[in-house]
């Protein structure tokens, strides 16, 4: 299908009327996704946001459930958030972000009711990148500047058009029968070959990742270890930027004979993360942390899932306070040695 | 520097230098971990060395270390001296004459967030390019706002000073007399604004080496001081409560700022606290290991303005 960019505005006001719609924001030299402006059309039209959409999905904080102590007994509430939202501008690699929160929320074994609840209630418009940055890598990775894994609908800027391409039933309902719509020509499909060729050919040569995960499996206590993470100073600016992070902690926000169960994201990065209750830390330094993220990454997610847990958007290499580039760190794996 | 980097390797006077090299991206150095002489020769020093390599100081207790100190980075390792967290005849230090470390958010605003994807430092500032463009761009223009007023360039402290001494700058609060001249909702309005965007990934307090508490109030569990969730309430909580511990430590190096992955304006805090020490106090912390700590120190003199009807 095709829109005229004059007729976006009008487009996502009328999703108003069901969603709650989040779009890309530029503001202060910052971006993130926000509740969209009515009547203003406005998304930020930048790669990758600085903080990903992940927490519309996976908050950074949310009540699991709330309890009060009566004299009869416990008052128990689950919290759920069933907002129906449409997440607009999403750029491919963050879509395919939430396929491997899928994954680890939605197996058989474990069902995430509270991210379900949200996964079921979105849909997911996706923006192709024109333009690729010195820092996307998500071609080394699988997926690509017009990927759709994940995605409902991808959009496709044409210069005073986008080519919308129709993906999953929830796309498909979302603009049906809506008027800004207009069915595509080859020649529309043309001009999203050659932008995609464009696009293609701005991407860094992709890093050969494949010997990386026989290196990690035969290395654990291989001496890299010992000196890649050392600049490292152990925040969670990675992890908490990155798409595809999904390590969280409970805790009890406790006031008299009531109180909240809290889920929040938890990072490898720090040292509480594997504390023991007894004192023991199994991760007691910045080396066994740095190589738990890379190991969960690119060695057990692989094993329990058969892909590798990282999307290529760049932000823990644009954001990371001293500059440890996880290419980098896994140029020096696979080749064996510290730079 | 590399050649007093490898003289202190090669003579075995240190076993490690800490300094910095080239980064894997443009306006970026990273800190760097030279063991060898070899390795000496990949250290570099610039406008763009925003880290604070005092804070590895810490980790490290075995090695007799080397390590790079501009200006700022000296007084915040006095006052580590000063407290006891490092041994001075452990540490050589190699001191490096600053004449203001380059804000990269503000490099971006210069060229409306258009990524960079090559720069190189000129004597007088930087030349930056990307897709269709390049702009020359004067240091001054792009100085963090700590450096801007900043009188202590040359290294209060060092055993091995490389480079000649630079020129004190002209002390300047302007910056934060603007902000306190600002009616209390506008303030209010700015600290929600800031404190909204932080994550908590606590990049401020692990890069700034005078946050060296075994365990940070925000860890505690018992009792749990503050929410896990970045709620703003929270999130300011964390803040003022690591500006109050380092009221009267904290020397202005902003390695804080420039560390933060989301652009918190660290800075209105920590230089309020630091003007007000000076202000009140007639303080600057850091200046010489031998000089008392702020608040361990009482004067009948001290100003209590603070205080009602003080």
């Amino acid at each position: 299908m095709i829109i005229r960019k004059a007729a976006v505005a009008k487009f996502l006001d009328g999703l108003l009327k069901e969603y709650a719609v989040y779009i890309p924001r530029r503001r202060e030299g910052y971006s993130e996704y926000t509740p969209l402006d009515p009547g203003s059309g406005y998304f930020w039209q930048g790669l990758n946001t600085q903080k990903p959409p992940k927490e519309l999905l996976f908050p950074h904080g949310e009540t699991l459930y709330s309890y009060r102590l009566r004299s009869d007994g416990v008052e128990l509430r689950t919290h759920f958030d069933e907002e129906k939202r449409v997440l607009f501008g999403i750029r491919p690699c963050d879509a395919k972000g939430f396929c491997y929160l899928d994954r680890v929320f939605t197996r058989q074994d474990y069902q995430d009711v509270y991210y379900q609840t949200r996964r079921n209630n979105t849909v997911l418009i996706g923006l192709a990148c024109l333009a690729p940055t010195t820092t996307c890598f998500c071609t080394s990775l699988g997926g690509g500047p017009f990927d759709t894994e994940g995605l409902d609908l991808l959009w496709v800027d044409l210069g005073e058009r986008y080519a919308v391409r129709v993906l999953a039933p929830k796309g498909e309902a979302l603009i049906k029968g809506r008027p800004e719509f207009v069915p595509a020509g080859e020649a529309d499909w043309q001009a999203v070959r050659e932008l995609e060729g464009g696009a293609l050919g701005k991407m860094a040569p992709v890093l050969d990742l494949s010997g990386l995960k026989k290196r990690l499996d035969e290395n654990y206590s291989d001496s890299v270890w010992d000196r890649v993470f050392e600049k490292c100073i152990g925040c969670a600016a990675c992890t908490y930027l990155c798409p595809t992070c999904h390590c969280f902690d409970l805790s009890y926000e406790v006031e008299g004979s009531q109180g909240l169960c809290v889920r929040t994201w938890d990072s490898c990065a720090f040292p509480l993360f594997t504390l023991h209750a007894s004192g023991h830390n199994p991760r007691p330094t910045g080396k066994e942390r740095f190589r738990q993220r890379v190991m969960h990454k690119f060695r057990y997610f692989v094993e329990n899932w058969g892909v590798m847990s990282c999307v290529g958007c760049g932000r823990c290499i644009i954001h990371c306070p001293v500059n440890l580039d996880i290419r980098d760190v896994l140029r020096q794996i696979i080749a064996g040695v510290s730079a | 520097m590399r050649q007093a980097a490898r003289r202190l390797l090669e003579e075995n006077t240190v076993n490690l230098v800490i300094g910095y090299a080239w980064g894997t991206l443009p306006l970026r150095t990273a800190p760097f971990f030279a063991r060898t002489p070899a390795e000496a020769d990949r250290l570099v020093y610039n406008s763009l060395c925003e880290n604070n390599l005092v804070k590895y100081l810490l980790r490290y207790s075995k090695e007799k270390l080397g390590l790079v100190v501009k200006g700022c980075d000296a007084r915040s390792l006095v006052v580590l001296l000063r407290e006891n967290q490092v041994q001075r005849d452990r540490v050589h230090i190699i001191g490096v004459p600053c004449t203001g470390v380059i804000d990269r958010r503000k490099v971006m605003e210069l060229v409306d967030g258009q990524e960079v994807t090559g720069a190189e430092v000129t004597v007088e500032g930087i030349v930056v390019r990307g897709e269709g463009f390049e702009k020359d761009i004067k240091t001054d223009e792009v100085l963090c706002v700590s450096c801007r007023g900043c009188k202590y360039g040359t290294p209060v402290l060092y055993d091995t000073l490389v480079g000649e001494e630079v020129r004190a700058r002209e002390e300047n609060f302007g910056d934060i007399r603007a902000f306190e001249a600002l009616p209390p909702s506008e303030r209010e309005a700015y600290f929600a604004q800031e404190m909204a965007k932080c994550i908590r990934c606590y990049a401020c307090r692990n890069v700034c080496p005078l946050c060296y508490c075994t365990e940070c109030f925000v860890d505690s569990s018992r009792p749990q001081w503050l929410s896990r969730r970045p709620a703003t309430a929270d999130n300011f909580f964390f803040h003022l409560g690591r500006a109050y511990h380092l009221a009267g430590r904290c020397v202005d190096c902003g390695a804080c700022a420039r560390a933060c992955p989301v652009g918190v304006d660290l800075m209105k805090l920590n230089r309020k606290l630091i003007k007000d020490a000076k202000d009140l106090f007639g303080y600057e912390a850091g200046l010489d290991p031998g000089q008392p700590s702020l608040l361990s120190t009482f004067d009948p003199n001290d100003p209590e303005r603070f205080i009602l009807g003080g």
